[in-house]
């Protein structure tokens, strides 16, 4: 479950294909890219700083895959969240799922991302003409999340 | 009980601090109680830290409850909600 913190861009082409090589029972490779808008509640975002806490982030990337990985019949998983400066367009997250169908890859991805929405310790300031201000925590996030308790 | 005290993000910038070892006095056993005592520092850490204020907190990086104990030595952190992603 290869898990990357790290301020460098990535290529999605080559994380998939390094993740599926060589494993030839997989059959789906799901994958969510998240990327920088340019509008966030009513303002312009020139750019946004992302932090983190180093070392819990690891550690609750990893529950929540050791989590996906017990309920659903999942090969490999991959995730990388981008650190520091970012801009409009930027690439920011990464989740990989590899399975033998695509019903187990597409529910463990979209798992995976809504657990490090509201569990994994990163924050975003962003740059906007009114000055730079810290995003607030959306309510609908920790409703994606509630849905996968009732289960 | 000594503590490693963490703040990140909104916190951190209000607070002024990202890292301190304390000392705290027997009277402060869990997470809640560290927080008041916290709160007690001046007037910029009790509006930071007011029971208003939406804030989360880990015990040795481990996302806890206000009600968790604390354990001599511990890591404890302070922070709003995230929003990575």
């Amino acid at each position: 479950m290869p898990i990357r913190i790290q301020e460098n861009d990535f290529d999605v082409s080559a994380e998939i294909t390094a993740l599926r090589k060589g494993d030839p029972r997989v059959g789906a490779v799901v994958t969510f890219l998240g990327t920088v808008r340019d509008m966030n509640d009513g303002s312009q975002v020139k750019g946004m700083t992302l932090e983190h806490y180093p070392g819990m982030t690891e550690k609750a990337l990893e529950e929540i895959i050791t989590q996906a990985k017990t309920r659903w019949d999942i090969y490999q998983t991959l995730v990388i969240h981008r650190i520091g400066p970012l801009l409009p367009e930027d690439q920011i997250v990464l989740v990989v799922v590899s399975s033998a169908h695509r019903g187990e890859a597409f529910a463990a991805c979209e798992f995976i991302m809504d657990y490090l929405k509201t569990a994994a310790p990163f924050w975003k300031k962003e740059d906007t003409p009114e000055g730079a201000r810290w995003v607030d925590a959306r309510v609908t996030d920790e409703v994606a999340m509630a849905r996968w308790k009732k289960k | 009980m000594k503590l490693e005290i963490r703040f990140f993000a909104s916190l951190r910038e209000a607070l002024g601090t990202s890292q301190e070892s304390i000392e705290t006095p027997v009277s402060v056993q869990t997470i809640a109680e560290l927080r008041t005592f916290l709160s007690q520092r001046g007037e910029i850490w009790a509006q930071a830290l007011a029971d208003g204020k939406a804030l989360r907190c880990a015990l040795n990086q481990q996302m806890v409850d206000a009600n968790t104990a604390l354990q001599e030595g511990a890591e404890v952190a302070f922070f709003p909600p995230v929003t990575g992603g």
